[in-house]
């Protein structure tokens, strides 16, 4: 295929570079620097993809992130990505793309006869068919709009791609690298003010690179490229191309998405794909320009119909003829400068003004040159359906009321242009109330709500002397506030040509006997006639006319149809603009890609992974892990061919039998320190804290104010002013905050000091009836008989030269200790126990065995202390001191915590003495009461119990203290289980607790 | 995100930072007789206020002291920041 349309010596594209790629399976070449878009076009390529609604065929409508038409499935290093605007996408060699929302092909679609039925699809056409009959919704109506809708296809393949995030601050971020972005930029650089200057598009200074102007005897482009440069070479600047800054959120936050690699074959080794920036900025300057509004006739969605500045950019920017006998239909002087590049490239256009007699230096110039100019004509529709093939035009009356005799025209393309509307997203995303500008018939910013200042065309400012002028004020203004420093540039002699205004007709009415559709919104099918179906069925407020015609909705957010949208509303209604308001203009401003927003943060990385200094060895030794909050913990080591059951339960019935070693260096500790620390922890913990002698540890639980337990744990009073605190792993963040609060707000008189030390130490929880047997040879020199370490005794020891901490606690039930020792030695440590208890036939265990042990010996733990039970609930009400107050005490009276059939914490046995207890299960009285069956309770925690050798758990029962000896059914519909049980004390093993005092 | 100056370290992200609630609830002193009502409104009853609000916030990826902050419930602005032994001036 040769490039037909491509001119031999015009644009800014590398014709050294030739690339090759393929569209729907056809190859085509194009030239560096091109996007798909204009590739295609250069290679006579109209037809991209069938509408959302009726699969109308669909072109180009726009040149860049307006786009509502060309949106493509792009197929590039093995991946594929969704809604990819043709117009965006820069051209790469081997690029592949399809068209979407065609079956099966782009050129026979099948969805296209909605086109033909499209009198049953008109506004809220979804809302009143799919509604009924309700059976219909599953099997016929949602697999329908499912194939039907949708721009493309998700890839459900994991991305490899990488995407970064960045923070970064600045004293002034300017959007858009046109006039007012580079004046502005170049201004605020000089006076040295940190500054990020961001382009969406590839190449900088925006209608500079299109428009006919000289600026300081240079052109508009070479001024652009000079003034880049220089901002380029200073320090202070950050100038940034493919970035597009999409939302503007609290406190002048502002994100860019930066496209690193979507215009390279694959992304380079370690580069990302895209890149996603915090911007905090002290100003933020928009300069986003504006975007040409369409102007409505019929079938204006043919493709061939564009924006006359699209017309202009392909063919300055990118060398590409757009047609070769373009129609250019206008209401102002835009239109003519499109037609005057048409004219000097050798191709004759013929324009149609709806003005009757416009005057100015462009329309002259235009008649100079000798191109036809029909004034007081419209376009009243185009024809042809896969592209426009000619136009029917006519003469209009002077109120715009009455066509006259329709003819018709060949031509190939029509080039339209409606004015321009202010890219006022960004200023209304800061807070901004935007405000409806008379001479432009559009929005643009109001008062600054935020620190921000709109520049330029998206200020509603259309003349390139002003918006120099403007803009290097402004970027001077807020510079040298930050800065305090003055370095005026001179401003350089601007030359344009005058324009005149435009006219404010923009819809053009139907002829006689004709019934074509008019489309506003040209991605999601929306056209004049279902705006005039909503207003007529009652809607009045803009933003449910938005929802029930789904103007404005598509993935491009209306960029080219809101302005037309509200304006047929105001003419219809008889209201001002202003008076009908504009939609809610949220961020994103452009499809941002669910990869950058996500970042790192994939997979393992979602979250940071904390492992203890044993855990190497745990990898060593077979350890099956689990996640415990962020932390990996052994959940059994793995003998052989053992399942978790089995493992779980050869380890758990070492410790009862011999002894077992497991890593606690997850429980949360925090060191506290100071003359008050005794008083902190008795106004925390429910009981008394004031007597607890040197060398000693207590368990104690802490409530919320609310009167439910926040935590349990061990606290041990190391010397006269420091204790060490333990919390359960899942809370130590909270259990600090929690004192910190108190110390900071609550009881800023208390001396006391808190910090958090689970990093600092490694522990080994040493349990079973030979732990002390192994305890004396671990430390040799110390007594650990239980009269020298009685139970919750605390004592300092020598671990071979280590220094360790011996604490006589247990959390299995066994006799049991914990050890201590710096991080850094907790290897050393574990390595130690595990040789000198070899003789003892130690074993390590996990976090299963340890559930095992504590869940017979009826020890609450976490799924007990789940957020919802007091003390009581726990049988830990004989923790709760009488004599002094503590956090929480005030709310334990209120009547529900203290009636009489509260729930209470009891063991459970099924009946056969088989059969395993789901978690979570109900506890009901009668299995088959008529439902909803009265839940009387729920299975908290269940394990094999290794004493007995038979399924056990905990469960919180109403009245459960009367409970004991009953006969329930547990009842898990999710498990499709029934399982008779009886209900036994929580304390299922050793309920006298003697064995961890032995 | 919000842009919070802690009076220990400065401006931050509000990612540096945990929200604490109201700052304007006092506790009830310990061992003091309290009234089921006082005790209700300490614990549970809040105001919801739309537009001036004093609250409190913990910079925990920071300094670890918590702060008062006065902030428009509504847009966000942030008007003063406290230590946490300063007083709020209702
Ligand atoms: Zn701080």
């Amino acid at each position: 295929m040769t490039q037909s349309f491509r001119l031999n010596d015009v644009g800014l594209i590398n014709r050294e570079k030739k690339l090759s790629f393929k569209f729907n399976g056809v190859t085509y070449y194009g030239y560096e620097g091109d996007t798909l878009a204009s590739a295609l076009i250069a290679n006579g390529i109209h037809l991209v993809g069938r509408s959302f609604k009726y699969h109308r065929p669909r072109g180009f409508f726009g040149a860049g992130v307006d786009e509502p038409y060309a949106i493509v499935q792009l197929y590039r290093n093995g991946e594929t990505e969704p809604n990819v605007k043709a117009t965006e996408q820069e051209l790469f060699e081997g690029l592949e793309a399809k068209s979407v929302n065609c079956w099966p092909s782009v050129n026979f679609d099948i969805g296209a006869i909605n086109n033909f039925l499209k009198i049953f699809l008109p506004a809220g056409f979804y809302y009143k068919t799919f509604m009924w009959p309700k059976s219909f919704w599953y099997k016929v109506y949602e697999p329908f709009i499912r194939k039907a809708a949708g721009l493309g296809v998700a890839s459900t393949k994991h991305d490899k791609e990488r995407y970064e995030h960045k923070y970064e601050y600045c004293d002034l971020l300017i959007a858009g690298s046109g006039p007012s972005g580079l004046a502005s930029a170049y201004a605020a650089a000089k006076n040295g003010a940190r500054v990020i200057l961001a382009e969406d598009k590839s190449r900088f200074g925006g209608t500079l690179l299109t428009s006919d102007v000289n600026i300081g005897n240079q052109t508009g482009k070479e001024w652009a490229d000079g003034i880049i440069s220089e901002l380029k070479e200073m320090p202070n600047v950050t100038v940034k191309n493919r970035s597009q800054v999409f939302g503007y959120y609290d406190h002048n936050m502002l994100v860019m998405s930066e496209r690193i690699s979507d215009h390279l074959p694959s992304t380079k080794k370690f580069h990302p794909k895209q890149r996603l920036w915090y911007i905090r900025a002290k100003e933020v300057l928009i300069s986003s320009g504006s975007i040409e509004r369409p102007l409505v006739f019929g079938n204006n969605d043919t493709p061939g119909v564009m924006l006359s500045s699209a017309a202009k950019e392909y063919l300055k920017v990118y060398g590409v003829l757009v047609g070769k006998k373009p129609l250019i239909f206008t209401n102002n002087d835009s239109g003519y400068e499109t037609a005057i590049e048409f004219k000097k490239n050798g191709v004759d256009p013929i324009i149609l003004d709806t003005r009757k007699d416009p005057q100015s230096e462009i329309v002259d110039e235009a008649k100079n040159l000798g191109i036809e100019i029909k004034f007081s004509y419209v376009v009243v529709a185009a024809q042809g359906y896969k592209k426009v093939k000619s136009a029917d035009i006519s003469k209009i009356s002077d109120d715009k009321e009455q066509l006259s005799t329709i003819e018709n025209i060949k031509c190939d393309c029509i080039c339209v242009s409606g004015f321009w509307t202010p890219t006022i997203h960004l200023a209304s995303q800061s807070g901004n109330k935007t405000q409806f500008k008379e001479e432009i018939d559009a929005f643009i910013p109001g008062e600054s709500k935020q620190n921000e200042k709109t520049l330029g065309a998206a200020n509603g400012i259309y003349t390139l002397d002003e918006t120099l002028k403007s803009s290097f004020e402004a970027g001077n203004e807020l510079s040298k506030k930050i800065t305090n420093t003055e370095n005026k540039v001179s401003f350089p002699n601007v030359v344009e040509k005058k324009s005149t205004v435009h006219d404010k007709f923009w819809c053009v009415p139907l002829p006689k006997g004709k019934n074509y559709k008019r489309f506003l919104d040209f991605q999601n099918d929306v056209a004049v006639s279902d705006i005039e179906i909503a207003l007529r069925e009652g809607y009045r407020s803009i933003e449910h006319v938005k929802r029930y015609t789904t103007l404005g909705m598509a993935t491009d957010q209306g960029k080219t149809s809101n302005l037309n949208g509200l304006q047929l509303v105001s003419k219809i209604e008889n209201k001002v603009v202003p008076a009908v308001g504009h939609t809610t203009f949220r961020p994103p401003y452009t499809p941002v890609s669910i990869g950058a927003i996500v970042g790192r943060e994939v997979g393992k990385h979602s979250k940071p992974t904390r492992k203890s200094p044993m855990h190497y060895w745990h990898e060593k030794n077979n350890a099956v892990f689990v996640d415990a909050g962020v932390w990996l913990r052994p959940r059994y080591y793995k003998q052989g061919n053992e399942t978790l059951f089995e493992g779980s339960k050869r380890e758990a019935k070492n410790v009862r039998s011999n002894v077992g070693v497991c890593d606690v260096t997850t429980l949360g500790k925090i060191d506290i320190k100071g003359p008050d620390a005794a008083e902190l922890l008795n106004r925390v913990y429910t009981n008394a804290w004031l007597k607890l002698p040197v060398g000693k540890a207590r368990y104690g639980v802490m409530l919320r104010e609310d009167g439910i337990v926040m935590d349990d744990g061990t606290t041990t009073r190391i010397s006269e002013n420091h204790y060490h605190m333990t919390t359960t792993t899942a809370q130590a963040a909270n259990v600090l905050s929690h004192l910190e609060y108190y110390l900071q707000l609550v009881w800023p008189d208390l001396n006391v000091n808190v910090v958090s030390s689970t990093e600092q130490w490694a522990g080994a929880a040493i349990a079973g009836p030979k732990s002390r047997d192994l305890l004396h040879k671990l430390f040799p020199n110390s007594d650990v008989s239980n009269e020298g370490l009685p139970f919750m005794g605390y004592m300092e020891g020598d671990l071979f030269g280590v220094k360790a901490r011996i604490f006589r606690i247990s959390f299995s039930g066994e006799l049991a200790y914990e050890v201590n020792v710096e991080s850094d030695y907790g290897n050393f440590m574990w390595e130690k126990i595990m040789e000198i208890g070899e003789e003892f036939k130690i074993q390590p265990y996990g976090t299963e065995a340890l559930s095992t042990l504590r869940i017979e010996m009826g020890h609450v733990a976490g799924s007990e202390l789940d957020g919802r039970t007091i003390p009581y609930d726990n049988s830990l009400e004989g923790l709760l001191s009488k004599k002094k107050d503590f956090i929480g005490k005030r709310s334990l009276t209120r009547e529900a915590f203290t009636a009489e059939d509260r729930q209470k914490v009891v063991g459970v046995v099924p009946l056969d003495k088989k059969t395993s207890i789901p978690e979570g299960s109900h506890l009901v009285k009668d299995s088959k009461a008529a439902l909803p069956n009265p839940k009387l309770g729920y299975i908290s925690a269940s394990c094999w119990s290794v004493e007995y050798d038979n399924p056990f758990s905990l469960a919180i029962l109403k009245d459960g203290k009367n409970m004991i000896g009953e006969k329930l059914f547990v009842m898990s519909p999710l498990k499709n289980k029934v399982i008779p049980v009886e209900i036994v004390s929580s304390h299922y093993v050793d309920p006298k607790g003697e064995r961890v005092r032995s | 995100m919000l842009y919070i100056k802690c009076p220990h370290c400065g401006m931050r992200s509000q990612n540096e930072f945990s929200y604490g609630g109201d700052a304007s609830v006092k506790r009830p002193e310990l061992n003091k007789e309290v009234s089921d009502q006082d005790w209700d409104n300490f614990v549970y009853n809040r105001k919801s206020l739309r537009g001036k609000h004093w609250e409190l916030w913990q910079h925990i990826s920071g300094c670890r002291q918590w702060i008062k902050v006065e902030r428009d419930t509504a847009t966000h602005e942030i008007f003063k920041t406290l230590k946490a032994d300063e007083e709020i001036s209702l």
